[in-house]
């Protein structure tokens, strides 16, 4: 789960992690008052949203008067900022956070991560801050200094040191440098999360070590014993889609094709959507059912999966192994005669009693397209699309000539 | 011969009373395998199945000289569990629950660490479908039917991708050795490699299929494995090739956050390794069984 910077910056703050004086505003009158409340001449404003690369997209912007915080949170708010990790559509920018601009000496990269290789907590560093991770191990690896954190004894101080002195940070400051590593290690190990990057990490030109961005990103499974972190989920920044399917219990990610899938399993719904690729098509979504695939949530999955305005077929990709294609086809039947489709269906089921399943789909009267191997199934999918949207293009243009 | 699992295994089930672990002690007694006890705290003396129920590990062991353990215990205690069972002499251990912190399983591995490594427990999983050795035992929660006795030996963090793989090598005629699921968690108890050895090692396996996806370097690192160490031949399929980066795909490990993590470049890796990759999940059957008759010819 990903929160906000500002949230951020206050759960690093109450670890001892030094942070720039800022405030949260809803709305530009807000920011402009929250600025005159911090003082000071000049002032960072920055959308709240949960991408990064909000720089180079607009997202943040210096600002020397009050005047000039309204004009551009103006333009800020309800703006859907697009950057690198948001994808075209964007995110909203509901929320502005206003600091203190912070002059600074040296920029510095910190990263806290699950590194699945050591199966450990890692910490990744670099004197080039500013720039993207991805940047900095492409263009300076070298500068990148590591290291594991031993979970039966947490982060040691001489460790933090050794990263300090590493980065070349000034001899009087590696205690406050220290400070702040040991609170972002204990923020990620208390709060059970997935990732603390700090980038950049500053030296002010009042030798302070302050987290100008902040960025941190949660564990799913461990929210059951932070129920603080749970209320900082902030629904705006999601996949409408998405958050509806994980409100019922459903992984889902939308994607942009135009054929549907529903599957049980994670894997054989990823082998399901690369399958459709190979055929010539393009799946609309991921979407895992679960290892039980009961008619409930069969018919909850059709009603997601086409609540997407581009699905134009629905390719259903069942594995029985502990129930029974029979029982799975009766669902999938039940659903379709309590809420039918307008676009085709194409079911694969697999596994035990398949022949029963697929004698219960051809003679349910429905127009089931029904495949025996998946590679089949994505195929018949595609030429299902392709001659419906065809067939619907055809309709359009008689309409047209009728009137 | 098979790995981890075999005829002699005797199974108990953590947290048995909960209604899976029920159906699927069921569902394991039906198949064969000696289910000789269940562990749940507080609910010692009941029985399930006629299983008699402990309230400790060691208790179980101690009573019926178990020497494999299936953790069914929900997300918050599975961690306690699994380390429960390391302590307590079990030499096996399969974790099913899906959804364990990341951290929890940080402190797992560390844990077993205490343990020199004869005496150590070798855990598969969690949030995985389990292991069969077909014609012996399961420990897990997969359908038995779909797997024949046989050659071919299947490690995968999906469990019905692993089926579709089983299921199509029966279709074939073609049984397996043992089925091992590794699981879609981050952080887990054996890595590819690590069941690659053991496959290596065992007289029963002449061929074995890795079914891998998007997420993490433990594909890779079988992918070096297998070019240094491994005479059998290997067939892989991975999944996640239209998968977008930086998203959560269902399992909690796969997500690709760095190089080298995205499904085209694991298959890279692994062909460029010498390993036989299937371009789709329908032609995984066909694959193994070409690769089986090149070896036989």
């Amino acid at each position: 789960m990903d929160i906000h910077e500002y949230q951020a910056k206050e759960i690093l703050k109450s670890f001892g992690v030094g942070v720039p004086d800022g405030a949260l505003a809803y709305s530009p009158e807000q920011a402009a008052y929250r600025a005159r409340e911090l003082g000071g001449a000049k002032w960072v404003v920055k959308a709240q949203v949960h991408a990064g690369g909000r720089g180079k997209a607009g997202g943040v912007k210096l600002c020397s008067s009050e005047h000039e915080i309204l004009d551009v949170t103006s333009d800020m708010f309800g703006m859907k900022l697009v950057t690198h990790q948001t994808g075209p559509e964007g995110k909203g920018v509901y929320r502005v956070y206003v600091e203190a601009a912070t002059p600074f000496e040296r920029e510095i990269y910190l990263g806290f991560v699950l590194d699945r290789t050591s199966q450990r907590i890692m910490i990744v560093a670099s004197g080039e801050g500013g720039m993207e991770i991805e940047e900095i191990s492409a263009k300076r690896p070298e500068s990148i200094v590591r290291q594991t954190v031993e979970p039966a004894v947490g982060l040691r101080d001489f460790q933090a040191r050794e990263i300090a002195f590493a980065l070349g940070i000034p001899p009087a400051l590696t205690q406050q440098m220290v400070r702040t590593l040991q609170g972002c290690y204990r923020a990620f190990r208390d709060l059970d999360a997935t990732m603390v990057e700090i980038n950049p990490l500053v030296i002010t030109q009042d030798q302070r070590i302050l987290a100008l961005d902040a960025k941190m990103t949660f564990d799913s499974n461990a929210l059951f014993r932070h129920i603080e972190i749970s209320e900082l989920r902030d629904k705006s920044q999601e996949d409408p889609r998405e958050s509806r399917a994980a409100d019922r219990g459903l992984a889902y990610i939308g994607l942009t094709g135009n054929i549907g899938c529903i599957v049980n399993g994670a894997g054989l719904a990823m082998a399901t959507m690369d399958t459709i690729k190979l055929a010539g098509g393009e799946p609309a979504n991921f979407l895992d059912i679960g290892g039980g695939a009961t008619p409930e949530r069969v018919a909850k999955a059709f009603r997601l999966v086409t609540s997407d305005k581009n699905v134009q077929a629905v390719l259903v990709n069942i594995f029985a192994g502990i129930n029974r294609c029979d029982w799975v086809a009766e669902g999938v039947v039940q659903a379709l005669k309590a809420e039918p489709l307008d676009v085709p269906v194409i079911v694969r089921l697999a596994g035990t009693n398949v022949e029963a399943g697929q004698q219960i789909l051809a003679q349910s009267g429905l127009p089931i397209i029904r495949a025996g191997s998946l590679m089949e199934a994505a195929q018949r999918s595609v030429t299902a699309w392709k001659n419906d949207s065809a067939q619907n293009t055809s309709q359009h243009s008689r309409a047209k000539t009728t009137a | 011969m098979s790995i981890f699992l075999d005829r002699s295994s005797r199974v108990i089930v953590q947290g048995i009373t909960g209604r899976m672990a029920q159906f699927h002690t069921r569902e394991m007694l039906d198949y064969g395998t000696n289910v000789v006890g269940g562990v749940v705290p507080g609910k010692g003396g009941e029985k399930v199945h006629g299983v008699p129920v402990y309230n400790t590990v060691k208790e179980a062991v101690a009573a019926t000289g178990a020497d494999a353990s299936l953790v069914f215990v929900p997300p918050p205690f599975a961690a306690d569990s699994i380390m429960e069972a390391a302590d307590g002499g079990i030499r096996y251990c399969v974790c099913i629950t899906d959804g364990i912190p990341a951290q929890d399983m940080i402190q797992v591995k560390r844990y077993m660490l205490r343990y020199p490594k004869e005496k150590r427990m070798v855990l598969t999983g969690p949030n995985c479908a389990g292991t069969i050795t077909p014609g012996q035992a399961l420990l897990g929660i997969m359908p038995g039917h779909i797997y024949l006795p046989g050659p071919v030996g299947i490690v995968g963090r999906s469990g019905t991708l692993g089926y579709e793989a089983a299921q199509q090598l029966k279709d074939l005629g073609i049984g397996v050795s043992t089925s091992v699921g590794i699981g879609g968690d981050p952080i887990n108890g054996s890595s590819f490699r690590d069941i690659l050895e053991a496959f290596q090692e065992d007289p029963a396996t002449e061929v074995v299929c890795l079914i891998g996806e998007i997420g993490g370097p433990q594909e890779a690192e079988a992918a070096t494995y297998i070019q240094t160490k491994m005479t059998k031949p290997v067939i892989a399929y991975i999944a996640g090739l239209t998968a977008p980066k930086g998203r959560t795909m269902g399992h909690a490990g796969a997500i690709i956050s760095a190089f080298g993590e995205s499904a085209s470049e694991k298959v890279e890796i692994l062909t460029a390794a010498g390993v036989t990759v299937a371009e789709n999940p329908s032609v995984i059957g066909d694959t193994i069984a070409k690769v089986l008759r090149r070896k036989a010819a």
